[in-house]
């Protein structure tokens, strides 16, 4: 998953939990990243017409941001799924957000292929637990 | 910037192997699949067992290097009852040519991503760098023939 798609689906995930505009300083923290480069990468995003960013208000993404935001939301629930069900991996948190750089929609797709995905995902995805609430998995030891 | 996350870790790099494998797996468990089930004619069938025992040769070498890191990898059997749970395509000529298609292309990409991102890799693992490229590399130029075949199998059939 390329570095925009990342930004989109935490700025759709951050828009969930609060319920409106993202503020830059909770997207920036969601991908660990500095808030200048958060802003640096909403504006280039902006430019293509995929969210819109008003200051001391947030950022809101668009028609076209939410469709991409979602796709890449599905394609990181593929990844934890894939490695819950068939890797049997404990901290599949950690390492989906290491391997969603990796692992491409077309990859992703053919991991599908033998996962129990429900068909409303992305829906289904709980932004503050970072998996999907129909998983079942123990809760996050990090919490 | 980039939020691309560098593979720096014996855990990572066989993590990224073992889902090579399971994506080999699939390919195999599909094509043999398709080859058993559908009504094809014999060059069809041919290529479809013959890109399922190649897939069995790339997962046997992935399978070595993940040993190598003292990973596991998912063993074939579980892979093949997964795809035979949920296998669902048509048993046309274009049905099944495609989906080989499709999974020539994905391994192709997944084997190109990952060759990228070793190459950027600063660190050491505990095995050959420059031997894990070198047979990535071989079984990506595979996937990049398969794609070829069976574009060619197609436009033949059309």
């Amino acid at each position: 998953m390329n570095t925009a798609n990342q930004y989109l689906k935490a700025i759709y995930l951050v828009q969930q939990i609060e319920d409106g505009p993202a503020s830059t300083g909770a997207i920036a923290d969601m991908l660990d990243v500095s808030p200048a480069s958060a802003n640096e990468m909403i504006g280039k995003l902006e430019d293509q017409e995929l969210c819109s960013h008003e200051k001391y208000k947030g950022v809101d993404l668009t028609d076209d941001g939410i469709h991409r935001a979602r796709e890449a939301l599905q394609n990181y629930c593929i990844i934890e799924r894939f490695l819950v069900e068939v890797l049997g991996v404990e901290d599949f948190r950690g390492e989906a957000r290491q391997l969603e750089s990796v692992i491409d929609e077309t990859v992703a797709d053919r991991l599908d292929t033998i996962i129990d995905r429900e068909p409303q995902c992305p829906d289904c995805f709980h932004p503050e637990e970072d998996v999907c609430a129909l998983l079942e998995v123990e809760a996050d030891p990090a919490d | 910037m980039s939020l691309k996350t560098p593979v720096n870790s014996d855990h990572q790099l066989a993590r990224l192997l073992q889902i090579g494998v399971v994506l080999e797996e699939v390919v195999e468990a599909r094509a043999a699949k398709h080859a058993d089930a559908a009504e094809l004619d014999d060059d069809v069938r041919a290529f479809l067992r013959e890109a399922a025992a190649e897939s069995a040769i790339h997962r046997e070498r992935l399978d070595e290097l993940v040993a190598e890191l003292e990973a596991d990898s998912v063993p074939f059997d579980e892979v093949k009852q997964l795809v035979e749970q949920r296998y669902e395509t048509g048993s046309d000529f274009d049905g099944v040519l495609y989906d080989q298609l499709c999974n020539e292309e994905t391994a192709y990409k997944f084997y190109d991503d990952l060759i990228e991102v070793l190459e950027g890799a600063d660190a050491s693992f505990s095995i050959d760098r420059e031997r894990v490229l070198a047979v990535l590399r071989e079984i990506r130029a595979e996937e990049e023939d398969g794609v070829e075949e069976v574009t060619e199998l197609m436009e033949a059939k059309e």
